[in-house]
């Protein structure tokens, strides 16, 4: 049985617009759209609930991009979201919801916190960062195995089944951390890495090459779609899954692979987060890049070079919005409040634009119009 | 060895596991009735959510358990009216804007419960319980099994309605044509989208409600993510139920059971870490899945639009 569910693909209009001029426009109008009108809808929830909404902004911009320690903050936070984000392009380019990233991040997260200091000491700082992200990899590549393989052999959806294993493996981390892992630290965290052992900084900044790596792997995926057959098998099973078997795609071969490659992504950025920036891993820790990197992928319209700035909008966003929270006495949870209504605005942007596209009138037809047939 | 089979572990299992599920079971229940119209509603976490929080909110301001339920449904209902307009009526992708209302919801709670009850920290009274005569007598279980919130028996007496409609009546033929074969219903001259519509809106109240328990009923307070994920276990039960509306008591019970278990297991002298616990309910949900892989199955309009002309 195939799903008869809409595949992410059909989300958004992969296909690159016919006329240059119109499409930047018109990319620009859907993209940054949906970013102002949620902007402008907090400004207003701020407002009500007593803050001032532009000191809040202003907040964000000051600590997120100005400053240049903020900057260099809102840099180094890219790796992971950018890694994130691109394991999402491969799955759902596939037609795959991969919303188990969570999941699949924390626990790769722990064995990498929880092996790092061992694997360190033993070989060199280069070879050993290049096992644990091999370590991170393969950890999330194994956590998408359940749901790749029910998808793959009975079409089962795979939405709720990534969910699942997704909260299962945040509940595995911690066991892992408070368990097995535990450092010598009273709190339930992993021994931390001497910092000399971290990923390097690039000359002259705080920023580790975790972003470069995180560069290079989304002009990869980028190639990998523009360049190679393989992305046009993915892309023609995300397109209609029937129409690739007919063409002598191994379809579920192709889902499984799909889906270890996106994983093995979310493994590589918590290997970049653990050895770039903390060297350790505390219990009940999760930043929760999953959900909120969902818009920033459709933003870019699940192309993978797209997706830079918007993840560079999202770590101002983020690491701004943690200072600006704080000095509104407000939960950085503020953030979901913003990512979520990005979405819901770029959807009915997205709406819109297809109506006029087709020459419809923007507001909906009234009832009487619709002859009965 | 402690033995297990004490009255008190099987009282505090059972009963445990009955009321630990009735959230689930009212979400369950809405997400049932919407697949079965064809409409996935991924938002569902997010309508629980709004229900706890404002059910919360409401009970707090009224000192009235059935006011607080009422609201938290209501909240959930205009949710719902969200999925409505956009995916129903516009024909918008039905899994982003369900992520939408999550993440929304959750950020929104999150803020409002920090800026409203962020020092007090509020709790409410116990609800009332009402206990069933003569059933409330027998031994063992009969004391506290019939002894629970009126809501609670509401809830059974929900699902047998449910299932009633859905197999019996003319609503539920076309509730159950519209996610199967939504051509062939407007053919019969039967509006679609109304169909849809309504199967959402119950959803959302009945999502409403199952949170508003949740944090009325069961929890006695509202924290932020209070639902951790049982709005996407109701998708799970949902799914494996194909529209039998029992199903939604077996799944609530047994995601009630994995919850209890802990205490259960504690009152004979085992400790279970809370990771532990809090992972038991999606491990059983996994292996639920694994092993009825073959059997899980979605209606076959499910999460297409309906809309008259196109294709």
């Amino acid at each position: 049985m195939t799903s008869p569910l809409t595949s992410p693909e059909a989300v958004v209009d992969v296909a690159p617009p016919t006329t240059r001029g119109a499409g930047l426009g018109d990319a620009l109008v859907r993209s940054l759209g949906p970013i102002a009108l949620a902007l402008i809808t907090c400004g207003a929830l701020l407002a009500i609930v007593g803050r001032d909404p532009f000191a809040f902004y202003s907040d964000i911009l000051q600590a997120g991009l100005l400053r240049p320690s903020g900057l260099q903050d809102s840099i180094t936070r890219m790796a992971p979201i950018l890694l994130v984000a691109a394991g999402m392009i491969v799955a759902f380019r596939a037609g795959m919801w991969n919303l188990g990233s969570d999941g699949q991040y924390l626990l790769a997260a722990a064995c990498v916190a929880g092996t790092a200091p061992s694997v360190l000491a033993a070989v060199p700082a280069p070879l050993g960062w290049l096992v644990l992200g091999l370590v991170g990899m393969v950890v999330g590549a194994s956590w998408t195995i359940v749901p790749a393989w029910l998808r793959a052999r009975y079409g089962l959806n795979e939405i709720v089944t990534t969910l699942m294993m997704s909260f299962v493996g945040s509940g595995l981390a911690n066991l892992l951390v408070k368990g097995p892992f535990d450092g010598p630290s009273t709190v339930p965290q992993t021994a931390v890495v001497d910092p000399s052992l971290l990923l390097f900084d690039l000359p002259g900044t705080r920023i580790h090459i975790g972003v470069i790596v995180a560069l290079i792997a989304v002009a990869t995926i980028y190639w990998v779609f523009s360049r190679t057959s393989f992305g046009m098998r993915i892309d023609v099973l995300g397109a209609n899954a029937r129409a690739a078997q007919h063409v002598g795609i191994r379809v579920s071969r192709l889902i499984i692979v799909t889906f270890l490659l996106s994983g093995a992504l979310m493994g590589l950025a918590a290997a970049v987060d653990m050895l770039g920036i903390f060297g350790y891993m505390r219990a009940d820790w999760n930043p929760a890049y999953g959900l909120k990197v969902v818009p920033l992928v459709f933003l870019a319209r699940l192309n993978a070079l797209a997706v830079i700035p918007f993840a560079a909008f999202f770590s101002v966003l983020s690491i701004g919005g943690e200072y600006a929270a704080r000095r509104a006495q407000l939960p950085s949870d503020f953030l979901l409040l913003v990512i979520g209504l990005v979405l819901t605005f770029m959807v009915v942007t997205q709406y819109l634009t297809d109506k006029r596209d087709r020459g419809e009138p923007i507001l909906p037809r009234r009832k009487a119009g619709m002859a009965r047939a | 060895m402690p033995d297990l089979f004490t009255s008190g572990f099987l009282t505090a299992l059972v009963v445990g596991g009955l009321v630990a599920g009735v959230p689930l079971l009212f979400a369950g229940l809405g997400e049932i009735i919407a697949e079965a119209s064809g409409v996935l509603n991924v938002g569902l976490e997010g309508m629980m959510l709004a229900g706890a929080f404002i059910g919360f909110v409401a009970t707090l301001l009224t000192q009235n358990v059935w006011f607080g339920l009422a609201a938290g449904a209501v909240a959930g209902l205009l949710l719902s009216l969200v999925m409505v307009l956009f995916c129903i009526r516009l024909g918008l992708d039905q899994i982003v804007v369900g992520v939408a209302i999550v993440l929304t919801v959750e950020g929104a709670t999150a803020v409002l419960h920090a800026t409203l009850y962020g020092e007090s920290y509020p709790r409410l009274d116990a609800a009332p319980r009402f206990a069933i005569p003569f059933l409330s007598d027998l031994p063992v279980l009969g004391g506290s099994l019939f002894t629970q919130p009126v809501i609670v028996y509401l809830g059974f007496i929900l699902v047998g309605v449910v299932a009633w409609v859905l197999r019996s009546t003319s609503v539920g033929l076309h509730l159950r044509a519209a996610g199967e074969q939504p051509a062939s219903l407007d053919a019969a001259g039967v509006d679609v989208v109304r169909i849809r519509s309504v199967a959402e809106m119950v959803c959302g109240a009945l999502a409403g409600l199952g949170g508003a328990y949740l944090a009325i009923v069961g929890a006695g307070t509202f924290v932020p993510f209070v639902t951790n994920g049982m709005g996407f276990i109701a998708i799970v039960i949902a799914m494996l139920a194909r529209g039998r509306a029992w199903w939604s008591v077996i799944g609530a019970f047994l995601f009630g059971m994995s919850l209890s278990l802990t205490t259960a297991l504690q009152l004979v002298g085992i400790d279970v870490p809370v990771d532990v616990v809090q992972m038991l309910p999606f491990v059983s949900v996994i292996v639920v899945l694994v092993i009825f892989a073959r059997d899980a199955r979605l209606p076959s309009a499910l999460g297409l639009p309906y809309l008259r002309g196109s294709r």
